[in-house]
């Protein structure tokens, strides 16, 4: 039991000790990334706010992150409704396809992605590429989310708006949008976080205009900017924890209007 | 008035044949159960009524107009859902009102309308709280005013009582009797309870394997059932094995263990021939005769096999010579009665005309 608990302590560790270095070294007064800490300064966090490169690529990441995420949110909204509908020919096999960027390695996808939009399509290379690649690999995990959603609704609620008067649309309108709300904004808010800080396609796809992540592994090269990426860092960290603790919260609460209980989340 | 008619109504469900040949008046203002086993095709026929399904073949025609085509939005029909499907995000009045959306009337005629709605079904004053909140027996009612605030033509009921206890169940059966009575809408229901469809029924269609089996009155269908398959989906029957020696407007009859017997022609709803025919016998129309008792009807004797009490009736299986499987019958147990034991020598007392030939 006692052997459990340490190994269970140290696994914990393992996994997240270094991201509490981040926000350590981003505060500490020293070009070098070493212990004892010099002394408390938030002069990291200026500095990126002189970085005109930096922010072109903050501002690029932003517009791929938002894209993404209704791109991926819209399809994903199709897909989980064609899925908890009666079945059809090929489903599951169309499922399992659409599903399998999850497990697909991204350095796979990025090649093969840059070689069809390069070389097949002559292209060049923009945000749009990247917003395209992005939505492919968020999908899963759109789906994922808003397949929970839909899946716990009663098709009787749908049929009984149509019984009563409306339209299809207007009964998806009316009574299956307000129900799946809160797994579709929890799946914006999870495909935006994935986007934001992808970094192998973009690292293939992004032309002269690098996101973000693209940006400070550059930056990586210039030993004396590396607080300045600490910085960035933490700023990325405590982004995705709000991010995700909304989306998982909004989860729940969706679980509990559809007055259903909770069997295990995505996170 | 004839406000439903279905003609020759067929529906395939891949290789299922969901629906065979459905032949179907409902008058208006009628109580019209569909009753049966899962799976008979009753919840189907519902909603092709409804216009959930399609019909595969045949016609279906509400106040005359023929609903091909015709969406369960633009049709006079509304419908009970078996789990209500009460939406979940909107409020008691919100629910009732929904159908309202689109109707030309102002708030205040809206409002107005919902009040009465919910006065209607008894919730009166409900209207603020949260569907969630509500219990099995209050969705219910929401739904019932739901589907009636739109004056439907027709509702349509699918098994709206079963997710009820008994207590809740037996008093909604009564109120909803009163309610129809009350609105003068036509009713169809779904059960496949059928104490349920004979209490509250003007007429029931009892449906196998996708078709109608017989359709009749509760009475007549409870003493005058057509086939074995009827008389042993309602109510407890006996059957026997007989054979018809002659036929006419009186039917002589050899029947297993009672012997010879004339029966009138009505008693072979389902037509007769010459040769084996099945009998059926009600466990209330035998009585046992307790010592000192005597009667002018036909007796035979037997042993007391099995006893079930129940409190107001005592069953009995009996024990008969000739016959292979025993004799069920009840007894109501009234002051003075007794309740006879296990292996008591008695006789049972029976009619010739609580016998029906069963057809094939």
């Amino acid at each position: 039991m006692k052997g459990l608990k340490v190994y269970a302590i140290a696994y914990l560790l393992f996994l997240y000790a270094p991201i509490f270095l981040l926000p350590m070294f981003a505060f500490n007064d020293a070009d070098i990334i070493a212990f004892p800490l010099s002394g408390f300064t938030t002069h990291w966090f200026e500095e990126l706010t002189r970085n005109a490169a930096l922010q072109a690529a903050v501002r690029n990441s932003l517009i791929i992150a938002a894209s993404t995420a209704v791109l991926s949110t819209i399809l994903g909204i199709c897909a989980a409704r064609a899925a908890t509908m009666a079945d059809w020919p090929l489903k599951r096999p169309m499922m399992g396809l659409i599903m399998l960027p999850l497990v697909l390695p991204e350095i796979i996808v990025a090649v093969s992605l840059l070689v069809v939009i390069v070389q097949v399509f002559g292209l060049g290379l923009s945000n749009t590429t990247i917003i395209a690649a992005h939505t492919l690999i968020c999908m899963p995990f759109s789906i994922a989310v808003l397949n929970g959603a839909f899946q716990n609704l009663d098709p009787a609620l749908e049929e009984a708006a149509l019984d009563l008067g409306e339209s299809r649309w207007s009964a998806f309108r009316l009574v299956i949008l307000p129900l799946v709300m809160p797994g579709i904004i929890s799946s914006l808010l999870i495909s935006f976080t994935i986007s934001l800080d992808e970094f192998i396609i973009a690292f293939f796809l992004s032309g002269a205009n690098p996101t973000m992540p693209v940006y400070i592994w550059g930056l990586l090269r210039f030993p004396g900017q590396l607080p300045v990426v600490m910085a960035m860092g933490t700023i990325l960290v405590a982004l995705s924890i709000v991010l995700l603790t909304i989306a998982e919260i909004m989860r729940r609460r969706g679980l509990k209007r559809a007055g259903l209980k909770d069997t295990g989340g995505f996170l | 008035m004839t406000l439903i008619q279905l003609t020759g109504v067929n529906k395939h469900f891949g290789d299922y044949h969901a629906l065979r040949d459905i032949d179907l008046e409902i008058q208006q203002g009628e109580f019209f159960s569909l009753l049966g086993p899962s799976g008979c095709g009753k919840t189907t026929l519902l909603r092709t009524i409804a216009g959930f399904e399609d019909v595969g073949t045949g016609a279906i025609r509400i106040d005359g107009r023929d609903m091909k085509g015709v969406g369960p939005n633009l049709r006079p029909t509304n419908m009970v859902f078996q789990s209500y499907a009460i939406f979940p995000h909107l409020s008691v009045a919100e629910n009732v009102g929904f159908g309202l959306r689109r109707a030309d009337m102002t708030r205040e005629e809206k409002t107005r309308a919902v009040g009465q709605a919910l006065e209607m079904v008894g919730l009166g004053g409900y209207g603020a709280r949260a569907a969630n909140a509500l219990s099995g027996g209050q969705r219910q009612r929401v739904a019932l005013a739901r589907a009636l605030i739109l004056e439907p033509k027709v509702l349509l009921l699918d098994e709206p009582l079963s997710a009820l206890d008994k207590k809740i169940r037996e008093q909604m059966q009564v109120e909803l009797i009163k309610l129809q009575r009350e609105v003068g809408i036509t009713f169809i229901l779904v059960t496949h309870d059928q104490e349920e469809a004979l209490v509250m029924s003007d007429r029931i269609a009892v449906m196998f394997d996708g078709g109608i089996g017989q359709m009749d009155d509760p009475e007549t269908l409870y003493r005058r059932p057509k086939s074995k398959r009827v008389a042993e989906f309602i109510g407890m029957m006996n059957f026997l094995d007989g054979e018809v020696t002659q036929t006419g407007a009186r039917i002589e009859v050899k029947v297993q263990g009672l012997g010879r017997c004339t029966v009138e022609s009505e008693q072979a709803p389902g037509g007769v021939a010459p040769g084996p025919v099945g009998i059926g016998i009600r466990p209330e129309t035998l009585s046992l005769l307790f010592e000192g008792e005597t009667t002018t009807r036909k007796q035979v004797d037997a042993v007391v096999d099995e006893v079930v009490y129940y409190g107001d009736m005592t069953y009995y299986d009996m024990r008969v010579a000739g016959i292979d499987k025993p004799l069920t019958l009840s007894m109501k147990n009234l002051i003075g009665r007794p309740v006879l034991d296990v292996g008591t020598e008695t006789r049972v007392a029976w009619d010739e005309r609580s016998l029906v030939l069963l057809g094939r």
